[in-house]
Order: C-alpha cells, then structure tokens, then sequence
C-alpha cells in the first residue's frame, strides 16, 4: 500500500506547457506503472498536446473532457497567479494539490490552505517535488526522469518526509542501498507555511500497514518539529522515527535565511539544537551524520520487534 | 523585510491608526526644527533595526530643542549592535495613563494569522504571557472570509478591557489586522499601544516585518516610504561579492545560482539544492573545514549563470580551490551544471582538473555529466558517495592542500 497516491490516482498538470512541468510530466508518464496524468493546463493553449497529454484552457474542459472526478494536480504556474489556479481546482472537485511553485507569500498560501481544508482537499507543498510510491506512481518532479528516479527509490516497509525536494531522494537513496525501501517518499515544502506537516502526514503512515518506520528531514525555523513530537507523544505511535537536521550553523546565524524561506533562526525555538532536544523527548532518534540513518532505523525496528 | 520605526509608524498611520505627531530627522539641525514645531519635552530614538536601543543609549529625553539637537547628534554618531541608525525620530513626550500591546502574527501550526493583545505593554509580550499569562488574549482569524470587527472586539474583551477602552482600541486593533493581510505583513505590532491621560489611544512605537516574496506587489507603499529595490534589510548588509552573486543569478530567471554568503575561510563551495546545502556546509564544518562562503544551486540553472558563480567564488581572495556538491538532483541537471563549472574555470584560464577538488552530483543527467568531466580529468563522485563523506575528501583534498 501507500498514502495519497497509488497506481489508479489520475491527476492534471496545472503550467504544463512550461518548462519544468514539461520535463516532470515525462518523468511522471515514464515511472513505474505509467502515471495517468489525464490532462494539462495552460491558459490559451487549448487543443495542444504534451508528451500525448491533451492540454486545456480551464480544469472544467479537463474533468468535462475526462468524464469523471479528477483526483490530483501538480501545480507549476507562476507565483502569482498560484492561489487562482489552487482555487479552480478545488472548485472543481481536486481533492489532492502538489504545488511546486517557489516564493508564494504566505498571506496566499494560508488562504489556499483555508480553501483546502474547508472543501475536503489536501495541499503538499508548495516549494516541493511531489510524492513518489516507489515503483508505482510519482506526482511530481520527485527523484527526477524515470530511470534516475529508479536508482533511488526501491519499495519497502519505510515512510520519508522531508521539508527538501533534494534530500528526500538522497536519504530515500541511502535507505535502498542498505536494503530498507520506502512505502510511500514525500517532499512536503520548505516554505514557512505548507499545505500538510509532518504530524498531518502521520495518522496516514500509521494506517498504512506497508510502513513499519518513519524517516523525517528537517531544518531550522517553524514550529513543525514541536508538533511532530506532540504528535507522537499523544498518540502512542507504533511507527519508530529517525530524523535528520540539517543547518546547525544557521544557529550562530539569527535573522538570516538560508536553504528554503521558511528556513530562518529568529527565536530560540527555531534553531537546531532546540528541535533535536524536542524531538528527542519525543522518542525520536536523531540521527548526526546522514549516514547513520539506515543503522539507526534497523536498530528502532529491531529494538521493537518489527520484522521488515 | 524589517521597516525602521520611522516607517513602520508611518504605515500604521496610514491604515488610520493614531500616532503623535513626530518626526524623522537625519540631521541635528533637522531635529531642533522637529522639535521646536513639537513645541514642548521630546524624545529622540535612534533609527536602528536592531533592538535594545533603550539600553545602548539610542533613546534620550530632551526638554528644548537645543537639547534635541544635541541628543540627536549624538544619537547619529552612535552605532547599536553593529549599525549605524538611519536617522533619529524625534517625538513628543507623551502623557501616558497606560501602555496595552497590540500584534498579529502568523500561527504557522494552524496556519491562521492570529491577533495577540494585552493590557500590559511597553514591555516585551513573551515575557507578559509567561508572568501573565491571563493577561494575554489571543484569537485566530480567516484569510478568506471578512474581517469583521467584533473578532477584534473579542480579543481585548477577554483581557478584561471594559468600557470606553474596549470601544477605543477595538477599531485600532481592526485595522492593525486588516493591515497585516493587506500588507502581506509576517509581524504588525504596535508596543505600546499608549492610552494618554485625556482617554484617547496613539500607537508610540509600532514594529513590521514585510514577507521579501510578497514586496512586488507593495511597490507603491515602499516606494511612498522611500525604502529602494536594493535595500535587503538582512541581518547584516551585503557584501559586493554577495552583491556580484546576486546580479549573477538576476541575469536569467531559470533557476537558481546565487544566495551567496561570504565566510573566512579557504574552501570554495558551489553546493546545492536548499537541503542539501544546508546539509553539506554543516558537513564541511563537522570535518573541520573552513567555507569560503556558502551558495545554493537549484531549479536547473543555466550553464552560463553558474559558469558566473563558479568564477565569483574562485576569484575570491583565499580560495584556492572549489568543491561541487549536490543532494540528488531531481529537475536540475547534473551535466548542465558541470558544464557550468569546468567552463566558469576555463574562461579564468584555469584548469578544471586541478581546481575543483570534488564533483558530487548525483541524478538527472549524471551519465553525461560524468563523461565531460573525464574528458576534463576532474574527480567525481557518484550517489554511492554519501554528503558526508564528499565533504570530508573534498575538506581533505582542499586543506590539505592549503596547508
């Protein structure tokens, strides 16, 4: 099994005809199973094709001319014209938004988030490459054309999420060659405000029973660490959990920003040392060097008797 | 982007809130005619964006305009925290009966703005809401649906405010949250929020933060405050190199090679994408080396854009060799940026073998990638090479070669 996505999820492309979402509507035809993106969007461009997909004006014209529900869209358009485009998908029936787009303020992308919620809609990102079932589907830009993605992703018993697009494919990597697959990779987005955290993907890899442990990358600012180990104390998990922290400098580094927009020191509570110590109150490894965390996970699982 | 004082009132009295009548002043002269239209005691404040002002004699109390002009001289000449003020405000005394905080900021775990207001203010509202903590009101509110006043309204009653008060800050507090949205606003304060002692309400100091995404579509408002393109309003100001990055990156849209930030040391990075530069300068520092500055690579730059970066970095002082390093690229392409890299040392008439110490990029495109740096006999490695372990060889191969 997997979460969010699996090999049935239709989805649109939302910017097709720019140049990244062309490359990543390729990837996505190529991966695992073939991904049945059903349409694509560009404003104008009614009656034009990418890579075979049959590109629309409006995400009306898509669903009218696929003939059922649409599940998903990857969003690529520009930062300005991103919350239009998220509230046309919704308002047509897209429970499942991927948005890649950067530097969206975060005025819009709490209103878009606030419009997801309110329809029963789920938002990733934005600022992120997708979700990725290893062997099966990808949505999104996540682990690059096909055959590259194939060398990182293998399936298996582990859950990635990750606040990096790069980092979610480089541990998903490190955690094939030492023989621990992943059920389902995440890259979340690494602005200040996104659409589903950490702790708002968990009640899913919980109930996923291919996932038998989580791994988490994570960066200085925001508040997404404090409410993952809230989580997972009040919860009583079963999944154990590795994370990884990235950006210890920034600490000595207040007031300036590095890596992603959300990714700032301006309080104590944002720095890297005072997430690890949270999440380590929390049960949670963390993990100093990025390769340690396979040796870790094997250890969690056997530590609690998970056979993987 | 942080606004200096100055501008941060001058927006609140945009919004119509109540502010006393001060004034902005860059020389003494100009704060003696401040002053004297004041016409009565005055305090000059140092135009700074860094806090404790109080404390490092940015703020003093003058009775006559002479003495305002002699505090304001002295104030200009006095750098805080590392920087010299902009000018000095020079504002009336002000006959308070109360201080009151008023904020909006953003709750980034319910992912609402939310408005947090107190009746003890003048002081910093941490520390009112850990020794006061029913002394704080708090409440989240839509960015989608109206703003309506009661929301303010409710928010100050539950701290207890009554009567006349409650009438008067409610508006203020309406509009203080209706500004931060408006504005795309990541911090609107106004500390303290002044009740004089004939009843009315003036905002003394108020304190914004503009989200840096969100400035193109305020260029009216900032050009109105006089607050240039240029201006980053960072922790600390632009270096030229970092300056030269920038413009580097400015040069064509696609992509991203650029957020330079220059350090001391001699090993010269052109690291990439956000995670995983964070991850490998930390590694770099874990092994003991010493960056000459950090970079991002992302979003599948041109060859010519990092070519530009690759020369910026090698021609800084000290640097003698660089490291290419990338978590697995996903929409980047590796060969592009190789291309890049080798070129940006060929255009400076240098050899690509000898100086980049390590080239780890992983992912699209590798196979390609891999082949023109053979043919340019430069050290690669591939994703079998952890982060860690390419910035430790790459630490090795530089310092000890430094050395």
């Amino acid at each position: 099994m997997s979460i969010l996505i699996n090999a049935e999820t239709t989805f649109i492309v939302q910017g097709i005809t720019g140049r990244e979402a062309m490359n990543l509507t390729r990837e996505c035809l190529d991966y695992g199973k073939g991904a049945k993106v059903v349409g694509g969007v560009t404003p104008g461009k009614l009656g034009e094709e990418a890579h075979g997909v049959p590109v629309f004006d409006t995400v009306a014209q898509a669903v009218e001319a696929h003939g059922a529900p649409i599940d998903g869209s990857v969003l690529t358009v520009p930062p300005a014209f991103t919350k239009d485009a998220v509230f046309e998908a919704i308002d047509n029936g897209i429970k499942l938004l991927v948005i890649v787009t950067e530097r969206i303020p975060r005025g819009d992308v709490a209103q878009m988030v606030e419009y997801a919620t309110e329809h029963g809609a789920q938002i990733i990102g934005p600022n992120c490459l997708g979700i990725i079932v290893p062997d099966v589907i990808k949505m999104g830009g996540i682990g690059g054309p096909a055959k590259d993605a194939a060398k990182s992703y293998t399936p298996g018993p582990i859950g990635v999420i990750s606040r990096s697009g790069g980092m979610t494919t480089e541990m998903s990597s490190a955690l094939s060659a030492a023989g621990l697959g992943q059920s389902t990779a995440v890259s979340i987005g690494g602005d200040a405000i996104i659409g589903t955290s950490y702790a708002e993907l968990m009640p899913l890899f919980e109930a996923d029973e291919q996932t038998k442990g989580i791994v988490i990358y994570s960066e200085p600012g925001g508040t997404m660490d404090a409410e993952l180990a809230k989580w997972v104390t009040e919860n009583d998990s079963r999944l154990p959990i590795v994370a990884f922290m990235a950006g210890f400098f920034m600490d000595d580094m207040p007031g300036m920003s590095f890596g992603h927009a959300g990714a700032i020191v301006g309080g104590k509570e944002d720095t890297a040392a005072e997430k690890i110590a949270r999440l380590a109150e929390a049960g949670i490894t963390v993990a100093e060097d990025i390769t340690d965390i396979p040796d870790l996970m094997k250890a969690k699982l056997a530590e609690r008797g998970i056979a993987v | 982007m942080r606004f200096y004082e100055y501008e941060a009132r001058a927006i609140v009295d945009k919004a119509g809130i109540p502010v006393t009548k001060y004034g902005f002043a860059t020389t003494p002269e100009e704060a003696r005619k401040i002053a004297e239209d004041i016409g009565g005691p005055t305090v000059i404040k140092s135009q700074v964006l860094s806090g404790g002002r109080m404390k490092a004699g940015g703020v003093k109390f003058a009775d006559t305009p002479d003495e305002a002009a002699a505090h304001a001289a002295d104030i200009l000449k006095l750098e805080i925290n590392g920087q010299m003020p902009r000018g000095v405000l020079v504002d009336p005394k002000a006959d308070v009966d109360q201080e009151f905080y008023a904020g909006v900021v953003w709750d980034l775990t319910k992912k609402l703005p939310v408005i947090i207001f107190s009746p003890v203010g003048g002081i910093d509202i941490e520390q009112v809401a850990e020794e006061q903590p029913d002394k704080v009101g708090r409440r989240h509110f839509s960015t989608i649906h109206p703003f309506n006043p009661f929301i303010a309204k409710e928010v100050v009653a539950s701290t207890g405010v009554t009567g006349k008060d409650l009438q008067r800050i409610t508006p203020i507090v309406a509009r203080l949250a209706e500004l931060f949205i408006e504005k795309d606003m990541t911090l609107a304060e106004i500390n303290p929020l002044a009740r004089m002692k004939d009843g009315t309400f003036v905002a003394l100091d108020a304190h914004m933060d503009m989200e840096n995404e969100a400035r193109g579509r305020h260029k009216a408002l900032l050009a109105e405050l006089g607050v240039g393109g240029e201006e980053t309003r960072a922790a600390r100001e632009a270096t030229p190199l970092e300056i030269a990055a920038e413009e580097n990156d400015a040069q064509d849209h696609r992509g991203i090679a650029g957020n330079l930030t220059e350090f001391d040391g001699n090993i010269g990075l052109i690291i990439g994408a956000g995670g995983g530069s964070l991850t490998l300068f930390d590694a770099v520092l874990a092994h003991g080396g010493k960056p000459a500055n950090y970079c991002e690579i992302g979003g599948n730059p041109t060859a010519e854009k990092t070519a530009g970066l690759t020369k910026l970095v090698l021609q800084k002082p000290g640097v003698e060799k660089i490291a290419v390093m990338m978590s697995i690229v996903s929409n980047t392409r590796a060969d592009i940026i190789a291309e890049g890299v080798i070129n940006g040392c060929l255009e400076l008439g240098m050899d690509p073998a000898e100086k980049i110490a390590l080239f780890r990029i992983p992912g699209a495109c590798e196979e390609d990638a891999f082949k023109l740096l053979e043919e340019h006999g430069v050290e690669y490695a591939d994703r079998t090479v952890s982060l860690t372990e390419a910035a430790k060889r790459a630490v090795e191969k530089i310092q000890g070669a430094a050395a």
